[in-house]
């Protein structure tokens, strides 16, 4: 595979959200807002890379048996310098994210990733394969989160850390308040990946004919 | 009492573990398709909850004594994996029984988000030591509660015609989210009013 196939491959056809269903707990707790679905697709996203490039790196000094403690350990540093780094640089979003954050520590995607392509790939490789995967988480958080934050808020882009009031497309009092909701997050990811099974099962049977 | 009562109420009906704080849903999801099944892993999130809770109140002593705070992310998950680990192979030697039922679900509880996530809230809250393991306790009964109930409805969902799309996690998804929906009634209780605080 090339570099950029193994890109593609984990922004489209091994989303980690939409394909792969894994790391569900952040995605349906974060996507609220726009801002904070980008804040921690791009959080995710360095952990990825991060440990990644790392694992690669010591793929051959690693014990097997010890495999995956190790894997764990590289994981929470990346983990705690995003923590670090969001809470001194972006506060409001920090408090936002929560615990989400450093939860990303058991994000499965991460730890996923290190144990079916970073152990066995290139440095490049796996760099290349965080990078694709986190944007792949980046994209659905985005797209989940568009919806849940349009149609429940009538805003879009919201983020107070930069001074931002959003785009106003309709009044407050006329959003869904159930979709910013918790039970919002389950119903708008089971209904956006139901359409997405359609669309992907109805173009398979296109390319069949 | 009553303090412990409340912690223990709320971490089930108010903000429970998975259809409000939106912690451990991986296993919600994955476990949830037998009743059977799903009570056995709810008992050792539970046992292994309780016990983390417990053991990160004083490891977090520990690290604000030495002042390494920034290690708790660290030192929670290894202290966890560690556990879950000891906790199997306790199970293994004292009741076979048990450990074949639970068997392959135990090494799964390390990457449980609800175990380090009530070990860090616990911290936030600033809770003391047998309020931290009560409210462990607590979020792996919420947590066990809606495995069970899921479980019993995915029972059924087997049996009913879904359209080829919704099938599998859609319709996994949009259950939960009317259960959601069930539970956010609860959270216009008023529990202390209720206990008679």
């Amino acid at each position: 595979m090339t570099r950029w196939q193994i890109f593609k491959n984990g922004v489209f056809n091994e989303n980690p959200i939409f394909r792969l269903v894994l790391g569900m707990c952040s995605t349906l707790a974060v996507t609220t807002a726009v801002v904070n679905g980008i804040g921690m697709g791009i959080a995710t996203t360095f952990v990825l890379t991060g440990s990644n490039v790392i694992i690669a790196l010591l793929r051959n000094i690693i014990p097997k048996e010890i495999r995956i403690p190790a894997y764990v350990v590289v994981i929470a540093t990346f983990t705690t310098i995003v923590d670090k780094t969001m809470a001194a640089t972006m506060p409001d979003l920090h408090r936002v994210l929560g615990i989400f954050i450093p939860l990303i520590v058991v994000n499965c995607i991460v730890l996923a990733r290190a144990e079916a392509f970073a152990s066995k790939h290139s440095i490049v490789e796996s760099a290349f394969d965080g990078l694709g995967m986190g944007m792949g988480f980046t994209l659905a958080l985005t797209l989940l989160s568009l919806i849940r934050e349009l149609l429940g808020t009538g805003t879009l882009l919201k983020a107070s850390d930069f001074g931002f009031d959003g785009f106003s497309f309709f009044p407050d009092a006329l959003g869904v308040k159930l979709l910013v909701l918790p039970p919002g997050a389950f119903i708008t990811l089971g209904l956006l990946l139901a359409g997405i099974n359609w669309f992907v099962a109805r173009k398979g049977e296109k390319s069949h004919d | 009492m009553t303090e412990y009562l409340l912690i223990v109420l709320s971490a089930i009906f108010i903000n429970n573990f998975v259809v409000a704080r939106f912690l451990g849903i991986c296993p919600f999801l994955g476990v949830s398709k037998q009743v059977e099944t799903a009570t056995g892993m709810g008992m050792a999130v539970t046992f292994v909850m309780a016990l983390a809770s417990g053991i990160t109140y004083w490891l977090q002593k520990v690290l604000v004594m030495l002042n390494i705070e920034f290690l708790q992310t660290i030192t929670f998950i290894l202290v966890i994996a560690v556990l879950v680990q000891f906790v199997e192979m306790v199970i293994k030697k004292v009741s076979p029984v048990l450990y074949q039922a639970l068997g392959i679900y135990l090494p799964l509880i390390t990457t449980n988000c609800a175990v380090l996530g009530v070990t860090i809230l616990n911290v936030e809250e600033n809770y003391s030591f047998l309020q931290s393991v009560v409210n462990g306790i607590g979020g792996a009964l919420g947590f066990s509660l809606l495995l069970v109930l899921f479980a019993g409805i995915r029972e059924r969902l087997a049996f009913a015609p879904i359209p080829k799309a919704m099938q599998g996690i859609p319709i996994a998804l949009v259950t939960a989210g009317l259960i959601s929906i069930a539970f956010l009634g609860f959270s216009g209780f008023n529990l202390e009013a209720l206990l008679g605080f």
